[in-house]
């Protein structure tokens, strides 16, 4: 059946395996990253779009010293 | 540090919302008058501008891209704004973008109906209009980036993220399934044929659900949800390994449309593989989704909009696990071309997207007119009226789908079919599509209420189109944060980040389709398959224009039961000379691919003028004006001549002589019909759709055909 086509590309097998690196390759660089993460920084990522106040969200005086934050 | 002070530009937010209730409404409509022909084909009023064929497509155009679609732009234009702390790049672009997508809707909802399509799905709309979609898509990316590239604020929050790999993917995905050649103003022939036409049409099919359906949504939740709970997501680093993953696989997994076919296998295992993956990233969406609601819980019992966002989270979560399910071959063997699929779409369309465009909507206009919603009994009347219909609807499809499915399937005792007669697997379902028309309109009347209760709200408040807002200039600084600076040097820089996604995306489209392309032996060819003569042609476009392909495959999968039924299953070398291909995606009628010579083209006749005549009960629509309408003869030379441009191999010269051979063959089947009785005449549309219908399929029945490896 479709098996001839299958068979009739020289190998095919490569195709699967090349999508199957790349993908996991770059997966673990993802988690790496997460793991090395400063948590402050996600922090105020997740708050983003919360922030009421404009004038508040700015990152260098207001997370420079995040112990000062209530 | 001095804050500068600028406005948020509301009157485009509002023009888009406006647009969205509207569309909608149409939109719904359109899809319940389909969903009634389908049990009382009569209501075509045999008029073809109303006949399903030809607004089928009016109705997914009208919900994806319209209601859907300004949808998206209301809730980009009114989030983008404020994660970047700027007002929109330009307003002249805002207003390009708004009332070009406005025309681009109309536009299609004049042509679609009149029968200018290209019959690929979800991309029917011609060339003329296709361009100018690149033109208005084009100015809304640059409306995005300029409005990030002047951004107060640093870094770019995921929903953010989102939005850029939706404007990436679309523009790539648009241009890409766009390529065609005009024949004339509003006919064209795309350049790829059979077998890679249907792949570069499912991986765009597959990609605009993925990339204008679910991504740009996505990032509508993780900025619409937190708002409206009042609480920020559950996981930030669930977001971000939750998008790289998403794009990166859904790219890959459009095959899965195509199981079974005469696609090649490699493909179609690639596809499955690819889809069975994406329920990580699609559950870990969903699940981001519900838990940032962990511990308000009992918010979502009084709060309306919360209800509609729990709901279309669980619908994404219910439709992006069954998605998966349906690419496993053995599944889909019993859910393809079956209402199952259509079951499948309406959990994503009325659930996902519908639910999560009303949560926003009940969010965001009081909001605008800075007001309290007009009455939240309504809004509750509204969810409730949805959910049910939402039910009624998925329920029923399931029911039909699945029956038909294992009545196409049974087989007696004695090997032969059960139910050989395709019309008796059709009735039997027709009161599951009663039922799912009902469920239908109760969802649509949800919508009219929903736009009541929105309009009195407008009413109640007062609209600012310019809120003013202050924010301190993006200067260059150190970056606060120790760690892990790599992605967040992205996030910096948008353009780089454009970049990155772009090329996630195409690693996938480029691994999937150079080998189909390239390689010849892909597609075996069949020395007996011959190019369309002219007639035949001509009745090719007139199915094109009447979208048989919305009822009917052309496609004999290989199982007993098919070819029992139909006759010899499909192979890739029979749709080299086929552009587009015709395929379909749903069996309301039977497959057509093994049609020629099987009946008289008295029949054909008879049953095109009155389906019913030749099957009783038959739901079919009639199309009487094929046998009135002159067939349009002038483009024949223009039309070979573009087949030929595009690999199709007419001898040079031939167009000079094809319309001696038009008429000759016209000649010969009308005195056939006139033979038998029918006062037919040989310049009528009907002779050249029964001249293609003849043709399908025949040229492998020619004996000792052989193939070429």
């Amino acid at each position: 059946m479709f098996k001839d086509y299958l068979q009739s590309i020289e190998g095919v097998e490569v195709y699967a395996i090349i999508s199957m690196i790349i993908f996991i390759t770059f997966f673990i660089g993802i988690i790496i990253w997460l793991f090395k993460v400063d948590k402050q920084y996600i922090k105020k990522m997740r708050e983003l779009p919360l922030e009421k106040d404009s004038s508040m969200n700015f990152g260098e005086v207001h997370y420079k010293n995040p112990d000062k934050k209530n | 540090m001095e804050l500068e002070k600028f406005s948020y530009d509301n009157g485009i937010v509002r023009k888009f919302a406006f647009a969205t209730v509207l569309w909608g409404l149409v939109g719904m409509l359109v899809g319940i008058l389909i969903a009634t022909q389908l049990f009382a084909p009569a209501l075509n009023f045999n008029i073809p501008f109303l006949t399903f064929g030809r607004i089928r497509p009016l109705h997914t155009n009208a919900v994806i891209f319209a209601f859907v679609g300004n949808a998206i732009f209301m809730g980009i234009y009114y989030s983008l704004q404020r994660l970047c702390k700027a007002r929109m790049f330009s307003d002249l672009f805002s207003s390009i973008h708004f009332w070009g997508w406005q025309l681009i809707i109309v536009s299609a909802a004049i042509t679609l109906p009149l029968g200018f399509t290209t019959s690929k799905e979800y991309a029917e709309l011609e060339w003329p209009i296709d361009i100018a979609i690149a033109l208005v898509w084009i100015a809304f990316g640059i409306n995005m980036f300029g409005t990030i590239l002047k951004r107060r604020e640093k870094h770019m929050y995921v929903a953010i993220w989102f939005y850029i790999a939706t404007w990436v993917t679309v523009t790539v995905l648009h241009v890409v399934n766009s390529i065609e050649i005009p024949v004339s103003f509003l006919k064209s022939y795309p350049i790829y044929a059979g077998v890679q036409d249907a792949l570069v049409q499912w991986w765009y099919g597959h990609n605009a659900v993925a990339f204008f359906l679910t991504t740009p949504f996505l990032g509508l939740m993780y900025y619409y949800l937190p708002k409206a709970a009042n609480r920020p997501v559950y996981s930030y680093k669930l977001s971000i390994v939750h998008f790289w993953t998403l794009i990166f696989i859904y790219i890959w997994a459009g095959p899965h449309h195509l199981l079974y076919s005469a696609l090649p296998d490699w493909a179609q295992s690639l596809g499955t593989v690819f889809s069975i993956m994406l329920i990580a990233p699609s559950w870990g969406g969903m699940i981001n989704g519900l838990l940032t609601l962990r511990g308000a819980w009992d918010r979502v019992r009084e709060n309306p909009i919360l209800k509609f966002m729990v709901v279309a989270i669980t619908a994404y979560g219910m439709a992006t696990f069954e998605g998966p399910m349906l690419s496993l071959k053995n599944v889909n063997a019993i859910a393809h071309f079956t209402d199952w699929i259509i079951s499948h779409v309406h959990i994503g369309a009325l659930g996902w997207n519908g639910f999560l465009t009303f949560g926003i909507l009940y969010w965001l206009i009081p909001k605008l007119w800075k007001t309290e919603l007009y009455s939240k009994k309504l809004a509750n009347f509204h969810f409730w009226i949805g959910t049910l219909g939402i039910v009624f609807y998925a329920s029923s499809m399931y029911w039909s789908g699945i029956t038909q499915s294992l009545m196409w399937k049974q087989f007696t005792p004695l090997g032969t079919l059960q139910y050989p007669n395709f019309l008796e697997t059709v009735l039997q379902i027709v009161p599951m599509y009663i039922i799912r028309m009902i469920g239908g309109s109760l969802y649509f009347v949800g919508v009219i209420v929903m736009a009541y209760n929105l309009i009195k709200t407008t009413r109640q408040g007062a609209f600012q189109k310019d809120e003013a807002a202050e924010a301190p200039p993006l200067v260059k600084f150190e970056d606060p944060f120790k760690k892990g600076l790599r992605h967040r040097w992205l996030e910096g820089k948008p353009i780089y980040f454009l970049f990155l996604a772009l090329v996630a995306i195409l690693i996938g489209g480029i691994i999937e389709f150079v080998p189909t392309f390239l390689i010849k032996s892909n597609i075996p060819t069949i020395a007996s398959v011959k190019p369309y003569t002219p007639l035949e042609l001509q009745g090719r476009d007139i199915y094109i224009r009447e979208a048989c392909n919305s009822c009917h495959s052309q496609l004999v999968r290989p199982f007993r039961s098919e070819t029992e039924r139909y006759g010899e299953y499909s192979k890739a070398g029979e749709y080299v000379y086929d552009h587009p291909f015709l395929w379909g995606s749903k069996r309301t009628g039977p497959d057509l691919h093994r049609v020629g010579g099987k009946y008289p083209n008295f029949w054909h006749y008879l049953h095109m003028e009155n389906p019913s005549s030749m099957s009783p009960g038959s739901i079919m629509p009639s199309y009487p004006w094929l046998l009135t309408n002159d067939l349009d003869v002038s483009n024949t030379e223009k039309k070979i001549k573009v087949m030929r441009s595009i690999g199709v191999p007419y001898p040079d010269g031939y167009e000079e002589i094809a319309l001696q051979d038009l008429h000759a063959q016209a000649e010969e089947i009308t005195l056939d019909l006139q033979k038998s009785g029918a006062p037919a005449e040989s310049d009528k549309e009907i002779i050249a759709l029964i001249a293609y219908l003849q043709r399908l399929g025949k040229d492998i029945k020619a004996k000792n055909y052989s193939t070429n490896k």
